[in-house]
């Protein structure tokens, strides 16, 4: 969708015109890892694609990663999905689908208390 | 580039949980945002509608077709590797496509009500009460504002008794804590579907 010839705002080229990620986008909170693979040698990686392969050496939120590089969501989102595809990124932890069972629930209350 | 640290000081997190902080512009959301995480700057990616393209440079207006807006973010570190995201989310319909994604698998939602204002949360409160997902109301205690009681605060939004209305200070990082504790009461009590088999 939103794929006609104009001209687009300019954070998507870095996502080289990509507009939204495929399928249902990577949730906020789902936190990502690198995969330790190195990446093929025809794949250009833009500098964006390389300082998240640097930050994700330690394993970070999409959140997270998108408030570090100062870039839209939408645009991260997208950045994001090509490196999984290209198996440079993994999912570390999927973000929740649904409300935490209650032993969660309670530890994370009680967390809260002691802050 | 290079002095980016791949860390930037907290521990890295091992489970990352979400809280949505809804509710009319001016409400408070930035303030109790701040007053209780690590405040940190997100931006999001708005498309631009007919309403807001009359404030947008009209020489630009042909190649624009999303503009960025900030996002109130925010992260609290837990023990463990626990973290608590708090994402504050503009009340008007044109963002409710971003609330649909950041619902998903949420602890819940924070509706803050100005009583000044009262009308503009009701859109949050429809949204949350549809989707059967636990939130409470936060009512910012501003200092000019007229004092309400509880009840008649519920009178006027028209919500069930068994959603926990918190009078409290959106500045006092105590006061902002308590909402959040009440949240998680709140989804603790909520009715659970019995598993099929144990």
């Amino acid at each position: 969708m939103d794929d006609d010839a104009g001209p687009l705002v300019r954070p998507y080229a870095i996502t080289r015109g990509r507009t939204r990620a495929r399928g249902r986008a990577l949730d906020l909170v789902t936190i990502l890892v690198t995969s330790g693979d190195p990446p093929p040698p025809r794949l250009r990686l833009s500098p964006e694609h390389q300082r998240l392969l640097w930050l994700c050496q330690i394993p970070h939120t999409v959140a997270d990663l998108a408030s570090r590089l100062e870039l839209p969501l939408g645009v991260m989102q997208v950045l994001l999905e090509e490196l999984i595809e290209h198996h440079l990124l993994r999912i570390d932890l999927p973000a929740p689908t649904e409300l935490p069972d209650l032993a969660t629930l309670r530890r994370i209350r009680d967390e809260l208390r002691t802050i | 580039m290079t002095n980016y640290e791949p860390s930037d000081g907290a521990p890295a997190p091992r489970a990352a949980y979400k809280i949505l902080v809804a509710g009319g512009f001016g409400a408070g959301k930035t303030t109790m945002v701040g007053a209780v995480s690590e405040i940190r700057p997100l931006q999001t990616e708005e498309a631009l509608t007919e309403v807001s393209v009359g404030v947008d440079d009209l020489r630009d207006l042909e190649r624009k077709k999303t503009t960025t807006v900030a996002m109130d973010f925010g992260r609290i570190t837990l023990s463990g590797g626990l973290s608590v995201y708090l994402f504050g989310t503009p009340g008007q319909e044109r963002f409710w496509f971003m609330w649909e994604e950041l619902a998903r698998g949420a602890l819940g939602a924070v509706v803050m009500v100005d009583t000044r204002r009262i009308t503009a949360s009701f859109a949050s409160i429809d949204y949350f009460e549809q989707r059967a997902e636990p939130f409470v109301i936060a009512v910012n205690r501003f200092d000019h504002s007229i004092e309400y009681t509880e009840d008649e605060i519920r009178t006027a939004l028209d919500v069930s008794p068994d959603i926990p209305i918190i009078l409290f200070d959106a500045r006092d990082r105590e006061s902002a804590k308590v909402v959040l504790i009440e949240l998680l009461e709140h989804a603790i009590r909520q009715p659970r579907e019995v598993p099929a088999r144990l």
